[in-house]
């Protein structure tokens, strides 16, 4: 897409305010999007304050969540019950390393990553930053594809409750981490959606000022 | 996209405009040639992407994720068994795994939302947009209230992730019991891969568009 040149100007900068939802562009000042309906801001400094609120809760969740079971097993007169760490522990010294790695970066390596690149963003939005927009939105995108990603493990807990119901042969049933686990997720993706991206590219990446 | 100099935006019309929903890069909407894509060149963003009959490939795949959606909810799908003893389980059994007790209700509803409502909802709106533009009719009312629900529910379609969370799950319990597939297995699976392929590649630009010029 060629549009001005070496030069590309913002519709912000060009008196104009973007639709985020439908790429329309209407005169700035105006409320709501006249195609699709969406609201309109230029530049919403209100959705930091949100993109720290979500997070903060989305971090709250995930401490119960490593610290309570996620699915207490019974085999025959075993019982047994696992966090995430340990379930991936297990799995590891049972040899399905492949398994347990995927777990293990579902469960751990994208929330925590993702809480530290999202928090990352909304202060290098707020304060002049040394790393490029350009890598930097790539953070961004990479956040809001992988985040997602990590309700695999609640999948996986609700399939394996479901199946393994083999009377006193063995049953697995699910354990009270499994909901943090999931409302941290729910908070983490708020937290995405909440933040503008817009704001990184503000002023060859200085970010926007306040007027 | 032709090359256009910053200063000549301001003075076109602003129907003609077009912003990078990612990172608010102004640039002159014009239709790429078909099957080729306008790309934000600062964030990469695709803008437009047109293809031939690209509203008629549009209904009949939302057609079978909703016809694949139903079967995938009626027919068994994962089955296990261990020294006698067997157990099978569908899609609804699988959403609805938390619902015995307190809390954890919720998460069912999350689960059910994720993997079959919003899924099938997206389908069904998808067609009711898109049903009226290929017979080059006016939308029908609150067709593009519609399609941005569609848009802004797209995070919160999760059934690729659930798939994959199935392999995940058959991988633990193959140790375990002997595991049996279902017709519903491999319905939701061919939904799946629909689905994914259709976000990935529906030009949003052009549905928005239509439904500019036609209501
Ligand atoms: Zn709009
Ligand atoms: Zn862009």
């Amino acid at each position: 897409m060629e549009g001005a040149g070496r030069d590309i100007v913002s519709a912000r900068s060009e008196g104009l305010v973007a639709c985020r939802r439908c790429t329309r562009v209407w005169p700035m000042g105006q409320r709501s999007c006249a195609r699709c309906g969406a609201p309109l801001a230029s530049r919403d400094w209100g959705s930091l304050q949100r993109v720290w609120a979500w997070l903060t809760v989305g971090i709250i969740c995930y401490i119960p969540a490593n610290l309570f079971p996620m699915l207490r097993t019974q085999v025959l007169f075993d019982e047994s019950e696992d966090t995430i760490i340990q379930g991936a522990v297990e799995l590891a010294t049972h040899g399905n390393l492949a398994i347990a790695a995927i777990i293990l970066i579902a469960s751990v390596a994208i929330p925590v990553g993702k809480f530290i690149a999202i928090g990352y963003l909304a202060i290098s939005v707020a304060r002049p930053e040394r790393l490029r927009p350009k890598q930097r939105h790539k953070l961004y995108h990479i956040v809001e594809f992988i985040g997602r990603w990590s309700m695999i493990d609640v999948f996986v807990v609700a399939i394996l409750s479901a199946l393994v119901q083999l009377n006193f042969a063995a049953s697995i049933r699910p354990g009270p981490a499994a909901i943090t686990f999931a409302l941290s997720v729910i908070f983490t993706m708020f937290a995405a959606i909440s933040f503008d991206p817009r704001m990184i590219w503000d002023n060859g990446g200085r970010g926007p000022h306040k007027s | 996209m032709s090359m256009t100099e910053a200063t000549d935006l301001a003075d076109l019309p602003l129907d003609e405009l077009i912003a990078c929903p990612q990172c608010d890069a102004l640039y002159r909407a014009r239709m790429p040639a078909m099957g080729s894509r306008a790309v934000c060149k600062r964030c990469h963003t695709v803008l437009i992407a047109p293809k031939t009959n690209a509203y008629l490939h549009l209904i009949v795949l939302s057609l079978t994720v909703v016809v694949l959606m139903v079967g995938a909810v009626t027919f068994p799908f994962l089955g296990v068994n261990v020294a006698g003893f067997s157990n099978k389980a569908s899609v609804v059994d699988t959403a609805l795994t938390f619902m015995d007790g307190g809390w954890m209700v919720a998460l069912s509803m999350f689960v059910v939302a994720f993997i079959i409502l919003i899924p099938l909802f997206r389908a069904l709106l998808v067609l009711y947009v898109v049903a009226p533009l290929t017979l080059g009719r006016r939308p029908f009312l609150g067709a593009r209230r519609a399609f941005g629900w569609s848009e802004d529910l797209r995070p919160w379609s999760m059934a690729e992730i659930f798939i994959i969370g199935c392999a995940v799950a058959l991988v633990k319990v193959a140790d375990l019991a002997k595991v049996e597939f279902g017709p519903a297995f491999f319905m939701f699976a061919a939904l799946v891969v629909i689905t994914v392929l259709q976000d990935i590649n529906m030009d949003r630009w052009s549905i928005w568009k239509a439904l500019e010029e036609t209501s």
